[in-house]
């Protein structure tokens, strides 16, 4: 929060989505700058996981705009997202177990070079291996030799690599939808700390999590949803958990309207 | 940190892959398939010894070109996960597109291309149906098997049995490459591997990645050296490596690197591993899921040109029998799993020689057909058993 006059990285503004007769989002204004750690919380249904989606290009709002920044952008594809810089871990991970770590690092994104035109083109193995080593040490994620097989590594090293992946191309905003959710105490530090090693980088990241504890050990600054609107900003040092798991449930609003 | 993890991925062992995180993977490639055939030659051998002779392997590797063929089509559907019950009808298809051709004195050569564009335009058909419309594989497959026959019926009509008499088309499984050049292959086959391996090793040196030893690397070109060797050597006391073994190992070795080096091989294998894995990453999953297709289409028409050509003719029986069978439990045999994104051409080639070594040497047991058929049924059916449990061991450590 040191950079409230610079431009934010990201700036969410008002966004609202209607799926049919569901109205999923009903104003969600958020903003990412660079270099700082933001959580997204709120109950299910809240909206958070639709908001990543529209960040990440993969769906787009009906109303509101999105800057990237500064520049008022349009989201239409996530290759578009990815263009920009935006990159997005989601939860299930979308790793191929079959490949080793490299494989998965470049999926798509291969490096190769044509040996006759035309005809498939052969993969750069030793040089993509060399591109990673240094992003994985910059990150300091330790990892088994990059030849090793997704399926060999555990829970933590799984999301090390989907982290390390986003990175790899060169991210200006990485989105991590629930990253510690089916992680071990070990793990989930480890995660952790990658996160604010990353934003150390100048990376701006957003965080959705359930989990209130890595939320207030993480985060700069926490955003809450209900029922698809953007319903408190808070400055993590200047909060504690219960004001967030009112904010998140409604209570105060509901004791108020009783009253 | 970094340093040390450098000098830890120095010190782990030559290969890139360890055994270790192979056996965690549940990937153990070739080892298990290889020792099945060492013990089932190991016993034939025994029981008759006329089977490691250099005439009866010669047979042997003509009786496993076809299903070789049709094995390395069916490893590539295996490798996305899907399956292909067709290749089997798709050869006979073929083989009596090139019969009938040939017959109308069309050129040999001119009858084996349109031979093989038939297998593909049936290929890129069920491609279509399975990729575009979604009918699940094992439907498309099986129907168009189905259809497959009808027509190769339809095309024989009432004459049946359609014989070969172009001596091209005869010869491709009755002639044998000469001794010298059979050990000419031997020597380029060594020199390429060596030449590849080292320049592999160099390059990986060159970055400070972790490489194999030179040692590792001479050891390995110098057991393809023996292996070829003793394979040209033995086939040579006879009448030399017949041209169709060549031709299948040609493919073999072709496929193995389209599969193993390419960005289309690595996107194979990704489609196999997590389909929205890789379509997140941008892959054009429907291109090569059609393109599989049409590649299997492709080897089942080959297989059925080279199966044409050994019988002297095309039948009503075609690729059928157990054909299809054989083609699956090849590759599966061979290690490639069922259930998509493991295994490799290597595979096929080995499977191929088990399932043709099982039945070569009840034919010389003179077994009845009873006996054989249980126990390539029991062979199948142990390997797809390993399969299974080697995945379920792999989902219960959660990965």
């Amino acid at each position: 929060m040191t950079s409230e006059q610079s431009t934010s990285l990201l700036s969410v503004q008002d966004i609202r989505k209607r799926f049919g007769a569901v109205q999923a989002l009903q104003g969600v204004s958020l903003d990412v700058y660079p270099g700082e750690v933001v959580a997204l919380v709120g109950d299910n249904g809240a909206g958070k996981s639709t908001t990543i989606k529209m960040i990440a290009g993969v769906e787009q709002p009906d109303e509101g705009q999105i800057y990237f920044e500064g520049q008022p952008v349009s989201l239409s594809s996530p290759s578009v997202a990815e263009r920009l810089g935006i990159q997005t871990v989601y939860q299930d991970l979308a790793l191929c177990d079959n490949l080793d770590i490299v494989s998965n690092l470049f999926l798509g994104r291969e490096l190769k070079r044509t040996l006759i035109p035309g005809l498939p083109k052969m993969l750069k193995k030793a040089e993509m291996e060399e591109r990673a080593l240094p992003v994985l040490q910059d990150l300091s994620i330790n990892l088994p030799a990059l030849s090793t097989p997704v399926a060999g590594l555990s829970g933590g090293q799984r999301q090390m690599v989907a982290v390390a992946r986003a990175v790899l191309w060169g991210s200006k905003l990485v989105m991590l939808d629930e990253p510690t959710a089916a992680l071990g105490v070990a793990q989930t530090k480890a995660v952790l700390e990658l996160i604010e090693r990353l934003a150390s980088r100048g990376v701006g990241v957003l965080v959705i999590s359930h989990n209130m504890a890595d939320v207030l050990q993480v985060a700069d600054r926490i955003v809450v949803l209900r029922l698809g609107r953007t319903v408190a900003n808070f400055i993590k040092t200047e909060t504690n958990r219960e004001e967030l798991v009112a904010a998140i449930t409604g209570v105060n609003e509901e004791v108020a309207t009783a009253q | 940190m970094s340093a040390n993890v450098q000098k830890g991925r120095h010190t782990v062992g030559a290969t890139p892959t360890g055994l270790r995180a192979r056996l965690a993977s549940g990937d153990l490639g070739l080892i298990p398939v290889i020792i099945a055939l060492i013990v089932i030659w190991i016993v034939f051998q025994s029981v008759n010894g006329n089977f490691l002779s250099g005439r009866n392997l010669s047979n042997l590797i003509l009786q496993i070109a076809e299903i070789g063929m049709l094995g390395i089509g069916e490893t590539f559907i295996l490798l996305l996960g899907e399956i292909d019950l067709s290749v089997g009808a798709v050869s006979g298809v073929a083989a009596a597109v090139l019969v009938l051709l040939s017959v109308a004195g069309v050129n040999p050569w001119l009858c084996i291309l349109l031979s093989v564009v038939s297998g593909g335009l049936i290929g890129i058909f069920q491609g279509f149906w399975v990729t575009i419309i979604g009918v699940p594989a094992f439907i498309v497959t099986l129907a168009g098997s189905l259809g497959y026959q009808g027509i190769l019926l339809g095309m024989l009509g009432n004459t049946g049995t359609v014989p070969i008499s172009n001596q091209t088309l005869l010869d491709l499984t009755s002639t044998y490459l000469t001794p010298a050049t059979g050990w000419a292959l031997v020597v380029i086959v060594t020199v390429l591997y060596a030449l590849g391996a080292f320049m592999m090793q160099k390059n990986r040196e060159k970055r400070h990645l972790p490489a194999p030893s030179t040692t590792a690397t001479l050891t390995r070109s110098l057991i393809v050296l023996v292996v070829s060797a003793i394979v040209v050597g033995v086939l040579n006391t006879y009448r030399g490596l017949p041209v169709a073994g060549f031709i299948l190992l040609v493919f073999i070795a072709l496929f193995a690197f389209i599969t193993q080096s390419t960005r289309y091989g690595r996107h194979i294998y990704a489609l196999g591993g997590n389909k929205e894995a890789a379509r997140r990453a941008g892959i054009n999953t429907r291109a090569i899921k059609i393109s599989i297709f049409t590649l299997a289409g492709l080897m089942g028409a080959i297989g059925g040109i080279i199966g044409a050509s050994r019988l002297g003719s095309a039948s009503p029986a075609s690729g059928g029998g157990n054909l299809l069978l054989d083609s699956i439990a090849a590759a599966v045999i061979g290690g490639t799993s069922l259930f998509g994104g493991r295994g490799s051409m290597w595979n096929a080639l080995a499977g191929a020689l088990v399932i043709g070594s099982v039945e070569n040497g009840m034919d010389l047991l003179s077994a009845p057909s009873s006996t054989k058929y249980i126990v390539e049924g029991g062979i199948l059916l142990l390997a797809v058993t390993i399969d299974t449990i080697t995945r379920r061991r792999r989902t219960r450590a959660g990965r």
